[in-house]
């Protein structure tokens, strides 16, 4: 396992080096924390009296080496998330993100299936199938995601589960057909992009010019496993400075602290960033699937129940 | 009033869900990286049984449910409960036929049971995984014939039927595994 682990790192570092892609390292420790509504960071102390954060993912850093014209650039870290453990989850994860200029999101897309054909050759066995979301939920779940009352996603999700949740959102009703019908449904043997994502679940991608209630966001899915977020890069000030107000609104109104939001990334893309697109990937899962793994601590030199 | 929070979630942690007590048997985080996080977790009802999946938004708290599982004595059926003794304290129990469903037909005098007890109420009997009982009802054995491997029913004095082999007879002691029923060899006094 070590060995397959070090071999696909090695692979990644090859194939972004052919592509003159530059590798680069930024901080983990922060004095800021993410503000996305559900992603937790986690606490530390450097001196024993102030607080600071380590990352949730390199993304604002890295955006800031690209507002001061570091070009096309990669990273290979740990980054952490308070709460997240279970079967696919452990709280301190590998992450591969990487950002192309001048790319739009069907060229990052084509990136993202070039590099996982080679590291998941021997799992792949037909051509990736890009859905958007929209299609999704229709093919898999039988419901609009864009239209559908909260009931409607309610009805949903109760005729295919015979279960009920309670105190859901919205938004939650979306995340959970998703989850539980949406991605067990998806074939096994091929990549799987969904794109397209409800402009609500924008993050940090542009909304869509020609249709702004979706956002220029996709994911990728091998059996069912979320494997990379990725983005159409945002790039406009005011409209990132709102989305940060809209999601420290959000986690108020959830009882969820409100930290100090990262500055310098705001003075970057005020200064400005480069029309770029970059996405996301997670190492420890792309192991799982290479070695027909199920469990994320199958594929850790020790998970963190044994750390 | 306990209450466990889904970040405290593990299998063996009993809770509460519609009045009923549970016991967790399977709990997995589920989280879209952007979205929100959710328990799936497998629970079987702990007066009948039954398993269900249930699913919470993560960081919910559901109601502890206080259920306590001791291990006692098992003393006699008066016709309508059957009692057991705490072997350290002496103190007796009743447990209704709701409590000790199929179990009954395991407990014999003396053998120690595990109740499990809700707010102090008996509510499920589990009997030891392996019992000896007598034969009390059999066709007569085929002498010799050890080697068919065929099998006849026997009735033991606890009122459990099992399969046992042919040469058994009326009287024999069997060791007879409680989980699945099966007949596991002869048994000494």
């Amino acid at each position: 396992m070590l060995r397959q682990r070090a071999k696909i790192l090695q692979c990644i570092r090859r194939f972004f080096e052919e592509r003159q892609v530059l590798e680069v390292e930024t901080p983990a420790i922060s004095h800021a924390a993410s503000s996305e509504v559900h992603l937790q960071s986690m606490q530390v102390s450097t001196n024993g009296m102030s607080t600071s954060y380590l990352h949730t993912s390199p993304e604002l850093a890295m955006k800031r080496l690209l507002a001061a014209g570091s070009g096309d650039i990669y990273q290979l870290c740990k980054v952490f998330r308070a709460g997240e453990q279970g079967g696919r989850h452990n709280p301190e994860f590998t992450l591969l993100e990487w950002y192309r200029l001048g790319f739009d999101m069907q060229a990052l897309l084509q990136e993202v299936e070039d590099l996982l054909t080679i590291v998941l050759s021997d799992r792949l066995k037909a051509a990736p199938l890009t859905l958007s979301y929209h299609q999704a939920f229709i093919e898999y779940a039988q419901v609009n995601p864009f239209t559908a009352s909260k009931a409607q996603l309610q009805t949903a999700f109760e005729q295919y589960a015979q279960q009920q949740v309670h105190d859901m959102s919205r938004e939650d009703w979306l995340d959970l057909i998703l989850s539980f019908i949406v991605q067990p449904q998806l074939p096994k043997e091929r990549l799987v992009f969904i794109t397209g994502f409800p402009a609500a679940q924008a993050s940090l991608a542009k909304l869509d010019t020609q249709d702004p209630k979706v956002a220029c966001r996709f994911e990728v899915f091998v059996a069912g496993l979320e494997l990379a977020n990725g983005f159409e890069e945002l790039t406009d000030y005011a409209e990132q400075q709102h989305r940060i107000e809209t999601e420290q609104a959000r986690r108020q109104s959830q009882g969820l602290p409100c930290l100090p939001v990262d500055e310098h990334f705001l003075a970057a893309l005020q200064a400005g960033l480069p029309a770029c697109s970059g996405v996301a990937l997670g190492v420890d899962r792309l192991v799982m699937l290479a070695s027909g793994q199920d469990r994320i601590a199958d594929v850790l030199s020790f998970d963190f129940d044994r750390a | 009033m306990a209450t466990y929070s889904t970040n405290e979630f593990r299998s063996g942690l009993k809770i509460m869900l519609d009045g009923d007590p549970y016991n967790i048997v399977e709990n997995e985080f589920v989280k879209p990286g952007k979205g929100q996080a959710f328990n799936r977790v497998k629970v079987r009802n702990l007066k009948t049984g039954r398993v269900l999946e249930k699913t919470f938004k993560s960081g919910d708290s559901v109601e502890a449910a206080d259920v306590v599982d001791t291990d006692m004595q098992y003393l006699y059926n008066d016709g309508e409960a059957w009692h057991f003794m705490h072997p350290e304290t002496f103190e007796q129990i009743a447990a209704d036929a709701q409590a000790v469903g199929d179990a009954a037909q395991w407990l014999k005098e003396q053998d120690t049971c595990i109740i499990t007890l809700w707010n102090d109420v008996p509510i499920a009997v589990t009997p030891p995984n392996h019992v000896i009982l007598k034969i009390v009802e059999t066709d007569p054995g085929l002498r010799g014939d050890t080697a068919t491997g065929g099998t006849k029913p026997a009735k033991c004095e606890t009122g459990a039927v099992v399969k046992v082999p042919l040469f058994l007879e009326e009287g024999d002691l069997v060791k007879v595994d409680t989980r699945t029923g099966e007949y596991l060899g002869r048994a000494k006094e």
